[in-house]
């Protein structure tokens, strides 16, 4: 009792004698990703710099967040001061006027730093909207071990045939062992993010400069056709309800010999924490055709400040700390270079401290730079956007042409059927939504 | 001969019923001991049932990283406060439609019903921008007001089945011997209605605990509820089915302890009626 009595007493001394700093909290919004818990971890070093700000942090599920924000947002509800959101809604709630541009980032911010790809992916007209917390593209990631038993080369750059034939071989179903694991798991950012990545380099696009969706096209039929096959053949069982979690359990337990996705999964296989492959993995740059354009996305998780925040001064402060050189070196000092958050500045890619401990760096660099939001695939596109079309319309119509294709690749239709259902859907919602007539 | 009949189906009835009982329960068994599990462990094909290595590591990580009893205490407030006034409600209005019915009390039953047929989803942006203008937004006020709608007209309803099940000769009996109305409701009423209140009570709390679209899209911070904190486990990219698993044991055992420890009360007031 009489500690308690002294802590209050002391407690009412210090109020009384702090001078009156007016306290500004920030409620950030974000989702459960290593780095963002990590950041969330960090956070005392930024309160201990801005003594005036106070940081409180909600993490949501991926979907729950953004339905959470897109409605707080909506209605300006005011709830969040800062957004975890990612490059699919950027470039459409900032045309929106839902985001605030970030330009008072301060001097010593280093705009100029952040990779090219990624600072067009959460820029509109020229300004940034968003500020790239880390990045990421798709490449593959292969079993050294299993490439030499078999006598196989991976190339820096393979081609389709090379991969395909490649699993063939490598998929011993006996010993559990499986050529290439792929996402197959309806959803616009599961299956449709590899399908339509994957689709890009055999030329196919979701819809031309008129918006008619292109889904009865030969390059689609040949995109799902060798996806179908392959993984028919070379695949896990039940690779339709597969995802990237999936996927990354399946290949740290040692049983795919490629996994084709996100570059950040780079760094979780190649952990023997959680890998039993860790030391036998290597990297290559995603499949194409030989038409220019490679098998892979581009996206970044990024923080932005939305129109109805009252504390646009104080949210810009920490996400320029949070996104800024300073906060990558304070993870490397208290967690070690292969912990500071990837692909979003090019002195990361030159600093000889983190690229001693990421042997995947350099693929992870070509590969962010080998994606073009602006470009996507060989033909033009009236869109924006590598695995998704950058407008409000794609979440709904990518879902339901994943669940066409998730149930081609389960057997339940077939390649064909698929096809027609996704290009009858896409042109349904896209009259719906007034694209076309 | 007959005997041994019955003693065989005694055996076999109640192996019947621990297996479907196990099948029921097997589910939050999974759960738990994925909670004790490695990450790699839960992903694991084929899972292991005992056999895996068992670590309190998800259960650490949970406490460090999230304030459990900040999240838990909410739920107990939001979930026994809505609770409390939809009966404080729902009693007086059920005992009136039971015991004095009017040509329009089925209708208003029906109404009642009825809008519990919307999906929440529809009135989300609205019912957002009313909390917003009145600033219940992200408080506890505001999760009871809205949870203690939504369960209402399953709490009126349950409570005027159990009511309707009370004769009426009873309470007219009490009355010739002279009872005033206030002892007709303490020592006639109140011991037969009993069990129903309290399953309805129960079967309330769980629906509130349970709760999932409205405490994740209405709360932020300092109403969050345990559902809030669940949801805050799962991640697009990484494992995170173990330490998942952790933050739902921790979310459902307060309610699981209440369960077990009204088994009783619930199972009679669910069968309330059926062996008349």
């Amino acid at each position: 009792m009489k500690n308690v009595l002294c802590a209050v007493a002391g407690a009412a001394a210090l109020l009384i004698s702090a001078p009156s700093i007016a306290q500004t909290t920030l409620t950030v919004a974000t989702v459960n990703n290593s780095d963002m818990i990590r950041m969330q971890g960090l956070t005392s070093e930024f309160t201990a710099k801005n003594p005036d700000i106070t940081v409180k942090w909600v993490t949501l599920e991926e979907n729950v967040l953004r339905q959470r924000v897109t409605t707080d947002i909506a209605t300006k509800g005011g709830q969040f001061d800062v957004l975890t959101i990612g490059t699919y809604e950027v470039p459409i709630w900032a045309k929106k006027n839902w985001l605030v541009p970030l330009d008072k980032l301060g001097a010593d911010y280093d705009v100029g730093d952040l990779l090219p790809k990624i600072k067009d992916a959460v820029s509109v007209d020229g300004k940034l909207y968003a500020a790239p917390f880390y990045g990421e593209s798709s490449m593959v990631m292969y079993r050294t071990d299993l490439f030499d038993k078999a006598g196989l080369k991976m190339p820096e750059s393979p081609t389709w045939d090379f991969v395909v034939d490649a699993a063939k071989k490598l998929t011993d179903k006996s010993a559990g062992v499986y050529g290439i694991c792929l996402r197959g798991k309806a959803g616009w950012g599961e299956n449709m993010a590899f399908l339509t990545a994957m689709s890009n380099s055999f030329g196919a696009r979701w819809f031309d400069e008129k918006w008619e969706p292109q889904f009865n096209s030969p390059e689609w039929k040949k995109t799902l056709t060798t996806y179908v096959d392959l993984m028919k053949q070379a695949g896990p069982p039940g690779a339709s309800s597969n995802g990237f979690n999936e996927n990354l359990a399946l290949f740290s337990a040692g049983k795919c010999a490629m996994w084709i996705d996100a570059t950040v999964a780079a760094s979780m296989v190649s952990n023997p924490k959680d890998s039993k492959v860790a030391d036998k993995v290597g990297f290559a740059l995603a499949p194409n055709t030989g038409l220019g354009k490679n098998a892979n996305w581009l996206w970044a998780w990024s923080l932005a400040v939305p129109a109805g925040s009252k504390k646009v001064e104080a949210a810009e402060k920490f996400i320029a700390w949070a996104t800024s050189k300073d906060y990558t070196k304070l993870v490397a000092s208290k967690e070690g270079w292969a912990n500071v958050p990837p692909g979003t500045r090019s002195s990361l890619y030159k600093n000889p401290d983190y690229l001693k401990v990421a042997p995947f760096a350099k693929l992870t660099l070509a590969s962010i730079d080998a994606a073009d939001p602006n470009k996507p695939t060989v033909k033009p596109v009236p869109y924006v956007g590598v695995q998704y079309a950058a407008i409000p319309e794609f979440q709904g119509i990518g879902t339901q042409v994943g669940q066409q294709f998730s149930a081609a690749l389960s057997g339940s239709t077939t390649v064909d059927a698929a096809l027609t259902a996704a290009q009858s859907v896409t042109e349904r919602e896209m009259k719906r939504a007034g694209y076309i007539k | 001969m007959a005997r041994m009949v019955t003693t065989r189906n005694k055996v076999i009835s109640t192996a019947a019923a621990w297996l479907v009982g196990f099948l029921i329960f097997f589910p939050i068994l999974w759960m738990v001991l994925a909670s004790f599990k490695t990450e790699l462990e839960a992903f694991a094909i084929p899972p292991s049932f005992l056999f895996f290595h068992w670590t309190t590591e998800n259960y650490v990580t949970v406490q460090e990283r999230s304030d459990y009893f900040h999240h838990a205490l909410n739920s107990i407030v939001i979930a026994g406060g809505s609770t409390l006034i939809a009966m404080l409600i729902a009693i007086p209005a059920a005992w009136s439609m039971a015991f004095s019915p009017t040509k329009r009390t089925k209708d208003v039953l029906l109404w009642m019903l009825s809008t519990k047929m919307m999906p929440p989803v529809g009135v989300l942006v609205p019912i957002y921008l009313i909390f917003r203008s009145v600033g219940l937004l992200d408080t506890r006020a505001g999760l009871i007001f809205i949870l203690c709608l939504g369960n209402l007209p399953i709490v009126i309803w349950m409570l005027f089945t159990y009511f309707k099940e009370i004769p009426k000769d009873i309470l007219e009996a009490a009355r010739m011997d002279g009872a005033t109305i206030g002892r007709e409701l303490i020592y006639v009423l109140t011991p037969m209605a009993v069990p129903g209140l309290a399953s309805t009570l129960l079967l309330n709390l769980i629906l509130a605990w349970n709760e999932a679209f409205w405490t994740l899209n209405l709360s932020t911070l300092e109403a969050a509820p345990l559902t809030v904190f669940i949801a805050s486990y799962s991640s697009p990219e990484g494992l995170f089915w173990a330490k998942l698993s952790a933050a739902s044991t921790l979310a459902i055992a307060p309610i699981l302890v209440l369960g077990w420890f009204s088994q009783r009360q619930l199972v009679r007031g669910l069968t309330f009626g059926a062996v008349k």
